[in-house]
């Protein structure tokens, strides 16, 4: 199985992505996207922050679990109270796992946005910040 | 203490003029950067003590003064002065959040976002909420906050010529970020109005953006 992570902020910009694969399985954390799939992989996630839009003001939760569909892919959202995005694409549901990956994710985020060199919607790319998000990909998906 | 030896044998490393040990204490260092703890590995949830009110008074007296070169007018200096709550609304905005994951949800209405702002916020950074939240009467787009004692003005005396001048500006910018970051973009102004009981009366304008208003009555 693989996934595709992408952080927006609150501009509907791009402040971080990655794409993994699952480490159950006999996994090696790598994406099996074919190279078409992963190329399309940021258009299908960022379609979908049309309907986060119409879905987090009748929706007062941080996890507006899977918002979306393309073909066998599936679009999870999770909009923190700063209105950053984090959305996941995936192939199978599993909304409480995900959930966590997305509170620890969270975690990770204000961490990053604690640090006094680093202001909203800018790109992250702290490497520890990459190498914590792939331990969290590790431990759920 | 387990980590104080170590950069100090690098130190040692590095002032010996051999030329071996120029090499190595440059793979040191690099090893030693990588295991250095990050923004990371701090615990958010660990609170630390409540800082000296008098420290804050310190920093922010400096603020003020800093601010106050090369203004041209008291609006000038006041929108600076938000300019700073700015960047510590955005933060602890999320941080509250994030400290309350159990049951944090995020706020779509006006009203449950400025008692948001009003109980939670206020004690996450004041450590006491604000006395008052007021909506206007005659205009439909504004609100009040309203703070007896706010700490951003306890040890600022306003000189007679600026008597316009609200330090607790500071205290606007952390709400207008707050609300800024919830979609609720909003102008938000400070005015002293000073009460025989505290002389430090701040009350806090919430003047909310037309956007708001109309999706508040869509919303309804």
């Amino acid at each position: 199985m693989s996934f595709y992570l992408a952080i927006i902020g609150s501009k509907d910009n791009a402040i971080y992505s990655l794409d993994f694969g699952t480490y159950r399985q006999g996994g090696d954390g790598t994406s099996k996207f074919s190279a078409d799939v992963r190329q399309l992989c940021p258009f299908i996630v960022h379609s979908s922050l049309d309907i986060i839009e119409e879905v987090q003001w009748t929706n007062s939760a941080m996890h507006l679990k899977v918002i979306d569909k393309f073909y066998n892919y599936l679009i999870s959202a999770y909009v923190t109270s700063g209105n950053i995005k984090f959305l996941l694409l995936h192939e199978t549901r599993a909304d409480e796992v995900i959930r966590q990956f997305f509170v620890d994710l969270y975690d990770l985020y204000v961490k990053t946005l604690m640090s006094p060199f680093y202001s909203v919607d800018q790109a992250i790319t702290s490497k520890v910040f990459d190498q914590r998000v792939k331990m969290l990909a590790k431990k759920y998906l | 203490m387990s980590k104080l030896p170590t950069p100090s044998r690098a130190s040692s490393d590095k002032s010996s003029s051999h030329p071996g040990f120029a090499v190595r204490s440059s793979a040191t260092s690099s090893s030693l950067a990588s295991r250095r703890a990050t923004v990371y590995d701090r615990n958010m949830n660990r609170r630390a003590p409540d800082l000296a009110l008098s420290t804050f008074a310190f920093l922010f007296s400096e603020m003020v003064q800093y601010s106050q070169k090369n203004v041209k007018g008291v609006q000038e200096m006041e929108n600076r002065l938000s300019a700073y709550g700015y960047h510590v609304g955005q933060r602890v905005l999320e941080l509250a959040t994030v400290r309350e994951i159990k049951n944090a949800k995020r706020e779509t209405r006006v009203l449950g976002l400025l008692q948001f702002i009003n109980t939670t916020i206020w004690k996450a950074i004041f450590g006491k909420v604000a006395d008052a939240l007021e909506k206007s009467k005659d205009q439909e787009d504004e609100y009040m906050i309203i703070d007896n004692n706010p700490v951003a003005n306890s040890y600022i005396s306003v000189p007679k010529e600026l008597s316009s001048l609200d330090c607790a500006s500071f205290q606007a910018g952390v709400i207008e970020a707050v609300m800024d970051g919830c979609q609720f973009p909003a102008k938000i102004t400070a005015h002293s109005v000073p009460t025989e009981l505290y002389p430090l009366k701040t009350v806090f304008l919430v003047k909310l953006d037309p956007l708001v208003i109309e999706r508040e009555k869509y919303m309804r």
